[in-house]
């Protein structure tokens, strides 16, 4: 397997078997294939607690398909998903993984388009509050909170703009916002900066600094330019397995990622 | 402090005049109108009520459901029980002694009481909405096959009923009611139909208090929600079989309450009156007064009864023709209703007078009721976006 180079950042797996009481997400010998199509090879793959996290790698490198088996849309055939040390995702219900605190945002925006950004925040606060607490006000707290938000994702003045005519970009910031109204422990993000303007992906990767200070964050991304600037540690997957992982700048001198990456058009080097 | 605060509350009062409006004019009708007319309005106004429910579940909840006739038609038929066994003196009702039963069944023994009767014409319904919505949106079922299903139980209970003469009057329904008396005043008398008239005009005050409560409530922000997205509802850890099902029991009680206060001043309910074409023509009103407004749902309401009515009386022969025209003109060029292109159109005018951007000011009055201007009325934001992005920037660069 392709496991780790050696770089001495983090190991993929831990020999022993043994969890550390540090990840926040550990993923061991993960193996799902469809019809004989190994989307995902025996992979490892873990992360600290507060880390943002980048995976890179070509298409069809089962990028997506680790976010998948993350948060329970897809069951893998072998191997075992270890959720903030203790919790086995791959035994736990869809909408159990995202109470238990795994926060995903697909790659398309979703926001209630009818509803103004503040609605959007407030209907993400309120999930746990029963049907007859709907008509009472959102506590205080609650409120603090929206405001908050709505500052970090820089949409406080768009506030009372109905979501459906927000930019591309706004509403990939407003969606990031109201998942982070449901406080994940851990963000999964699929390129997230996909169809943004130059602009708006240096918003996003600040905003992913900052949102790495509540929460970890693993990050699927494409677009190179934008793992140079604000990625930390990058893990590579290829072919289903990992490739390589460790810091930005030594894994885009990497002569395998290199190998990987080479003929296209945004190659790494 | 404030920063539109004084926008906010003009705006906040502008939006309630044409409602207190319409209120005026009703509670003053009585002075202008013949007895004729006025009970007509009367009849009108309890069809708004069925509309403003109709609008919470389908204008903002997005489901249309056809079986707003149902839920009508057994509120009206609980309080017509009430009047005819009043009206009989103690006597079997005619109906029954013509289809040879010779005592009064069961069931129709507690509507002797007028009080059980109110409460009995309001809890079926919802009993049957709470059921049939509970299994319903549990299995998911949306769009147009709920439609389906509302209407189908509509149909089978509206041939049911017809089928069952010795129990609810057969195809001619309950009536002969008029000999009926309230408050020892006769159901005919004047002043009885005045008292009704105005228990309309309250109850539909009420109704359209209770649904803007409801429509300004988070409630009603995942109302909309789950029009737009259910999944996404779902995804946020909701659960939209409850949201759903509560909204369409409401909607059946509002149909309920309509049908008890229509049978004292038409005098008659009969299963045409609750079958599957007048739960289409409810359909009707609101999408001609305008989906997703509360006031829409009344002046549909209004509108189409009373245009129906002003073209049955003069073109007593092709009047249909223009009633279908009406409606495929409304759906044509009038998507969002009488009161959703006047308000439009009143925000346009108002971009063009203020200048304020249209993006801000599209919601109209609506969004400013619906919006709680909280957080800015805290306090005005100072920094720009710019700013706050340097701020991450530098926080980041100092962090790294």
């Amino acid at each position: 397997m392709a496991g780790g180079t050696g770089n001495g950042v983090q190991l993929a797996s831990a020999p022993n078997g043994i969890a550390t009481h540090e990840k926040i997400i550990d993923v061991k010998g993960v193996t799902v294939s469809f019809d004989g199509f190994k989307a995902l090879n025996d992979l490892n793959f873990s992360m600290r607690h507060g880390e943002l996290r980048f995976v890179i790698g070509p298409n069809g490198a089962g990028k997506t398909t680790l976010l998948d088996v993350m948060t329970g849309k897809t069951r893998p055939q072998t191997g075992t998903v270890t959720f903030n040390d203790d919790l086995n995702v791959l035994r736990a219900a869809e909408h159990e993984l995202v109470r238990q605190g795994i926060g995903r945002k697909f790659q398309n925006p979703t926001v209630f388009s009818p509803l103004t950004v503040y609605e959007n925040l407030e209907a993400a606060a309120g999930f746990h509050d029963g049907v007859f607490h709907l008509f009472s006000k959102l506590a205080d707290p609650l409120h603090q909170k929206i405001d908050d938000i709505l500052k970090l994702i820089g949409l406080w003045e768009r506030a009372y703009v109905r979501a459906g005519i927000l930019s591309h970009g706004e509403k990939q910031w407003l969606e990031i916002g109201m998942l982070l109204m449901q406080e994940p422990k851990l963000l999964l993000l699929d390129e997230p900066v996909a169809g943004m303007t130059r602009q708006e992906r240096n918003r996003t990767g600040e905003l992913l600094r900052e949102i790495s200070k509540r929460c970890s964050v693993i990050v699927v991304e494409h677009d190179m330019e934008f793992v140079r600037n604000y990625a930390g540690i990058v893990s590579v997957l290829h072919l289903g397995s990992l490739l390589t992982e460790g810091p930005v700048e030594q894994v885009q001198n990497d002569p395998q990622v290199i190998e990987v990456y080479i003929g296209r058009s945004r190659s790494p080097a | 402090m404030n920063k539109r605060g004084i926008n906010y509350y003009v705006l906040l009062i502008l939006g309630w005049v044409p409602f207190l409006l319409l209120l005026g004019l009703l509670l003053m009708a009585p002075q202008f109108l013949s007895d004729f007319r006025l009970s007509q309005l009367g009849k009108f106004l309890t069809y708004a009520i069925i509309a403003i429910g109709l609008d919470l579940i389908w204008g903002y909840g997005g489901m249309m459901s056809l079986g707003q006739g149902l839920f009508f038609g057994l509120g009206a038929y609980g309080f017509a029980m009430y009047l005819k066994l009043q009206s009989s003196g103690g006597k079997l009702p005619d109906f029954m002694f013509w289809s040879g039963l010779e005592t009064l069944p069961w069931f129709w023994a507690p509507f002797q009481n007028p009080i059980f009767a109110v409460l009995a014409s309001l809890a079926i319904p919802a009993l049957i909405a709470a059921v049939l919505g509970y299994l319903v949106f549990r299995s998911r079922v949306q769009g147009v096959y709920f439609s389906i299903i509302t209407q189908a139980l509509t149909l089978l209970v509206s041939i049911w009923f017809i089928g069952q003469q010795a129990y609810t009057g057969g195809t001619n329904g309950i009536t002969n009611l008029g000999s009926a008396q309230l408050f020892g005043i006769s159901l005919l008398a004047p002043e009885a139909q005045l008292g009704f008239y105005f228990a309309s005009v309250i109850c539909l005050a009420l109704v359209y208090l209770l649904a803007t409560g409801m429509i300004n409530s988070r409630f009603g922000r995942m109302l909309v929600a789950l029009r737009d997205n259910e999944a996404r509802v779902r995804f946020l850890g909701y659960n939209p079989v409850v949201l759903k099902t509560l909204i369409f029991v409401t909607s059946a009680v509002f149909a309920a309450l309509a049908g008890i206060l229509f049978v004292p001043q038409v005098g008659i309910i009969s299963p045409s009156s609750m079958g599957v074409v007048p739960s289409i023509e409810m359909v009707i009103w609101v999408a001609i007064g305008g989906r997703g407004t509360l006031l829409g749902a009344i002046v549909g309401a209004l509108v189409v009864s009373y245009a129906r009515s002003f073209l049955s009386e003069t073109y007593p022969d092709i009047w249909q023709y223009f009633f279908g025209l009406l409606f495929i003109i409304s759906v044509l060029f009038f998507k969002s209703g009488i009161v959703g292109t006047l308000q439009t159109g009143f925000n346009r005018l108002r971009v063009m007078l203020s200048g304020e951007p249209l993006e801000m000011s599209e919601h109209g009055l609506s969004y400013y009721r619906t919006a709680d201007l909280e957080p800015i009325a805290k306090s005005t934001p100072s920094t720009h976006d710019a700013h706050l992005l340097d701020k991450a920037r530098s926080a980041a660069e100092g962090g790294s």
